[in-house]
């Protein structure tokens, strides 16, 4: 049923997390010696599929097929003695070792009770020079870019005798350069006969570096195209991955007044070393219009969000109803009715370790009814969070359990009632439904249009791009930190939109 | 609900207190000690009137400490510095109290604010190296209580402020009698509880207070729960670490004083050393719980007095230091254990209401 000429088969692969699903029915096929890349949008479920085959997940269900033999995986040292390695998108080096060590770490050979250096390093230096990976190995690692940097951890994978390499978002981290001599690389791994799995969105780089291309949305796979023989252009990847069955959210006619409620001017995020990650950046919202921001995740969306937070430095103008907010500290931002749904709203927007009424209070707790001037006042913060809990269909045995006990849909579900209360004036939301299930998701577009209608502005940043354009009133395209276009939400496709957010054309 | 609670409050510290006897007994079986002879005559001990009386007194200097701890710990910071806040705050304190002339109350009042305001910038400096130099808080902490036992010699021995108190022993003048908080002949007629027993009961309750009805506590815990998501809620970190180091030493500058005020009203060189590191054993007994912590501290002190009498059956009385180290390390342990069931209950119950409510809607 399955040809050993595929270094690695997933059939049927189902994968669920409470509330949500990652993957239903996955087929894959990787032919060896090629590179296979997957795209799909964030949240698509690349990733799961990927620490599923690797080991660090199991699949409820479905089979992992190592050239033509099944394997079931417990942990990733077990994909690592079939052959399969990966590339974590964030590097995990010491910096205080040298290169040769960073590689043999966990894995060194021994000469009685000694280490074998030399016997590693010869190893090693094979293995560089078959691969084209040639580095100085008694350098520190701290001395070494990015660049070489990820050559370290793709060696180190080498060294433990992977030949099939998986690479997540190898290229996120990169300069277009460096893009040029990891693709390289790989092309000599390949010809080597090492079989490569290249997770991205970035549309225009797979076409140049994937021999076969397979396409997950919402947790399954919709399809595998060849480039090398199909002609395939971005704009058809970019369709199979937005795809566009749900219900559009679309919003009734406009709310629209020509009160600025945010006018930012200038705004520009310097990351340490100088890189600019957000450019000189100019928009206004006005009170009952949803901006939204069309963007790849990681042009800057993050930064720009904890900018006008306060939560990251910034310069430029950021006015707010008519005040220079520019120098206030995140704490007087969100008092003066500015709400905020992060990306990473665990990181961000939960205490995990804390019950949900006290949940309830993060971000307000200077505001009723949390709090009375300089005291808590948990007896409403209570009865609010009650209400919360009611009117957002948070699914909870009560409002004692800790965050950390509900599924990340009912966590939003939390947040997204918390920061629609107190009658906010401008919403900055990053995703407000994602992981949410189709009638909860709803119920939050009606209450951020109910908002809408009363006189809200809203900075909407969403990877789905249905919910992006349903609800905007108007929408900005985000790459590499600036504002590359401008579409108008009533004409433009999700297509368009997804080909102007990877940069293969222009939108409406 | 509420004995379900008390259940997983209590779990793990009296399974690490059980485990403790257990490691403990095993140790004195090796001895070829009566274990429970040795057990019983501790126990007997250790509850005369007298004892109890001891008790009390040195858990109120523990208290004090573990409380000034679990301020940091709070956020996840460690002053590892109370030994020394607290000793060049009680020197200060009673240099204060020993020289300078006041009516009586006065003096143990000013005594106090003293101790607590040095304590403070003790631990200030700390806090000032770490937000604007990054220094950890560890090091510089542990590097502080060294400066401050070579200033408190130079003080004492150097300088006009110390003289000699007794034959052979350089200290501050003893405070008069009406600044003394001796205390109050409570448990037993001949030894009095520390007044100082009062105020430590004070600290605690205002600590709870502060802690989980203010505004300030809120932003405290948070930033210790998850510092992104404190920072995303206003909370400015730098600032956060500033007052909950001067909290902790302000704190840690009281834990010299039931001794100076209600025993020695002296400072001399001997002075007992060694309270903050108890202070930190005691903090994680209790899980910086204010109620936790008074547990923590009584049942510690109940070890050191009434470990007293070991010598006399002729067991070493270090045995009490090695169950005092057990039952730390088998807490911590232990709190982890309990942690993680509580997370993995409450998960499967919002499983079971979730799975109850997609039932329901089915039926429907």
């Amino acid at each position: 049923m399955s040809d050993a000429q595929n270094a690695v088969e997933l059939i049927g692969i189902w994968k669920r997390f409470p509330g949500v699903i990652a993957n239903s029915n996955v087929n894959l096929k990787v032919a060896k010696g090629t590179v296979h890349a997957i795209v799909g949008e964030n949240g698509a479920g690349k990733s799961t599929l990927m620490k599923i085959l690797y080991g660090m997940q199991k699949a409820d269900e479905g089979q992992i097929l190592v050239s033509g033999k099944e394997q079931v995986f417990d942990s990733p040292s077990d994909a690592i003695d079939v052959g399969i390695g990966m590339v974590h998108q964030h590097f995990m080096l010491a910096d205080n070792l040298t290169v040769l060590e960073n590689i043999i770490l966990g894995s060194e050979i021994r000469k009685g009770f000694r280490l074998d250096v030399s016997g590693a390093k010869m190893k090693i230096s094979e293995i560089a020079k078959k691969y084209g990976l040639e580095l100085p190995l008694d350098e520190y690692v701290s001395e070494f870019g990015v660049g070489d940097r990820q050559r370290i951890e793709i060696l180190k994978v080498l060294y433990r005798g992977a030949n099939v390499l998986i690479l997540d978002e190898p290229t996120a981290v990169l300069v277009p350069h460096e893009v040029d001599e990891l693709f390289k690389a790989l092309n000599d791994l390949k010809s080597e006969g090492i079989t490569i799995i290249f997770i991205s969105h970035k549309l225009d780089e797979v076409l140049t570096i994937a021999d076969e291309i397979t396409v997950i949305r919402t947790g399954s796979t919709v399809g595998t195209v060849n480039p090398k023989t199909q002609t395939v252009t971005a704009e058809d990847l970019a369709e199979m991955m937005v795809g566009s069955e749900l219900p559009t959210p679309a919003t009734s006619e406009s709310t629209v007044t020509d009160k600025v409620v945010l006018d930012v001017k200038d705004l520009t995020v310097t990351a340490h070393g100088g890189k600019e990650i957000i450019n000189h950046v100019n928009f206004k919202i006005h009170a009952g219009e949803i901006l939204g921001i069309a963007g790849v995740e990681g042009n800057g969306q993050a930064e720009l969000l904890d900018a006008l937070l306060g939560i990251e430095k910034s310069t430029g103008t950021v006015q707010f109803l008519d005040q220079d907010i520019s120098d206030w500290s995140t704490r007087r931002r969100r008092e003066s009715g500015i709400a905020y749904i992060p990306e990473d709203r665990q990181r961000q927007a939960l205490l995990l370790d804390a019950p949900l009424w006290e949940n309830r209070m993060l971000g307000h707790q200077t505001l009723p009814p949390n709090s009375k001037g300089f005291w808590l006042t948990p007896r409403s913060a209570k009865a609010d969070t009650t209400r919360i809990v009611s009117e957002y269909d948070v699914r909870t045995p009560s409002i004692d359990v800790y965050a950390s006990a509900l599924s990340g849909g009912n966590q939003q579900k939390l947040i997204v009632g918390r920061e629609m209360s107190g009658e906010p004036k401008l919403l900055i939301a990053a995703h407000p439904t994602r992981g949410v299930d189709v009638g909860a998701q709803a119920a939050i577009w009606d209450h951020l249009r109910a908002a809408r209608a009363a006189g809200l502005a809203v900075l909407l940043i969403s990877a789905d791009l249905d919910e992006l354009i349903g609800l905007s009133d108007s929408l900005k395209v985000i790459l590499r930190g600036k504002f590359v276009a401008d579409a108008d939400p009533a004409t433009v496709t999700p297509k368009q939109l997804g080909n102007a957010m990877t940069g293969a054309g222009a939108a409406a | 609900m509420k004995l379900r609670k008390l259940v997983d409050v209590l779990a793990a510290p009296l399974l690490a207190i059980v485990f403790s006897l257990v490691v403990t007994g095993v140790i004195l079986a090796s001895f070829g000690a009566n274990i429970f002879e040795v057990f019983s005559r501790m126990f007997d001990y250790g509850t005369s009137t007298r004892s109890l009386t001891l008790i009390t007194n040195t858990a109120t200097t523990y208290y004090l400490s573990a409380v000034a701890v679990a301020i940091g710990f709070k956020m996840n910071i460690f002053n590892i510095g109370v030994n020394g806040q607290y000793r060049l705050a009680a020197m200060t304190a009673a240099a204060v109290a020993g020289w300078i002339a006041m009516p009586g109350p006065l003096s143990a009042v000013a005594a106090i604010l003293v101790a607590m305001f040095v304590g403070a910038l003790w631990a200030g400096i700390a806090a000032w190296l770490k937000v604007v130099r990054g220094i950890s808080e560890v090091i510089s902490t542990i590097m502080l209580n060294y400066l401050a036992i070579g200033v408190i010699s130079y003080v004492i021995v150097q300088t006009g402020i110390g003289t000699e108190v007794k034959l052979n022993v350089r200290g501050t003048p003893k405070i008069q009698e009406g600044a003394r908080l001796a205390g109050y002949a409570l448990i037993d007629p001949k030894v009095k509880v520390y007044g100082f027993f009062f105020i430590a009961i004070a600290v605690g309750i205002i600590y709870w207070v502060v802690l989980n009805r203010t505004r300030f506590g809120y932003d405290l815990r948070a930033s210790g729960l998850s510092p992104s998501a404190a920072t995303a809620s206003g909370v400015n970190s730098k600032r956060m670490v500033v007052y909950s180091m001067l909290a902790s030493g302000a704190i840690a500058g009281l834990v010299g004083l039931p001794d100076l005020l209600g025993k020695e009203f002296s400072y001399t060189l001997n002075f007992p050393a060694n309270y903050g590191f108890t202070g930190i054993a005691v903090a994680l007994l209790g899980r910086n719980n204010p109620i936790g912590i008074a547990f923590g501290a009584l049942l510690w002190a109940f070890l050191d007095i009434s470990s007293q009498i070991l010598d006399l059956e002729g067991v070493p009385r270090e045995i009490v230091t090695i169950m005092q180290g057990v039952i730390v390390l088998s807490v911590v342990v232990a709190y982890e254990l309990v942690r993680r069931n509580r997370v993995r209950t409450q998960q499967q119950n919002v499983g079971k209401a979730l799975a109850a409510a997609t039932t329901n809607e089915g039926s429907k």
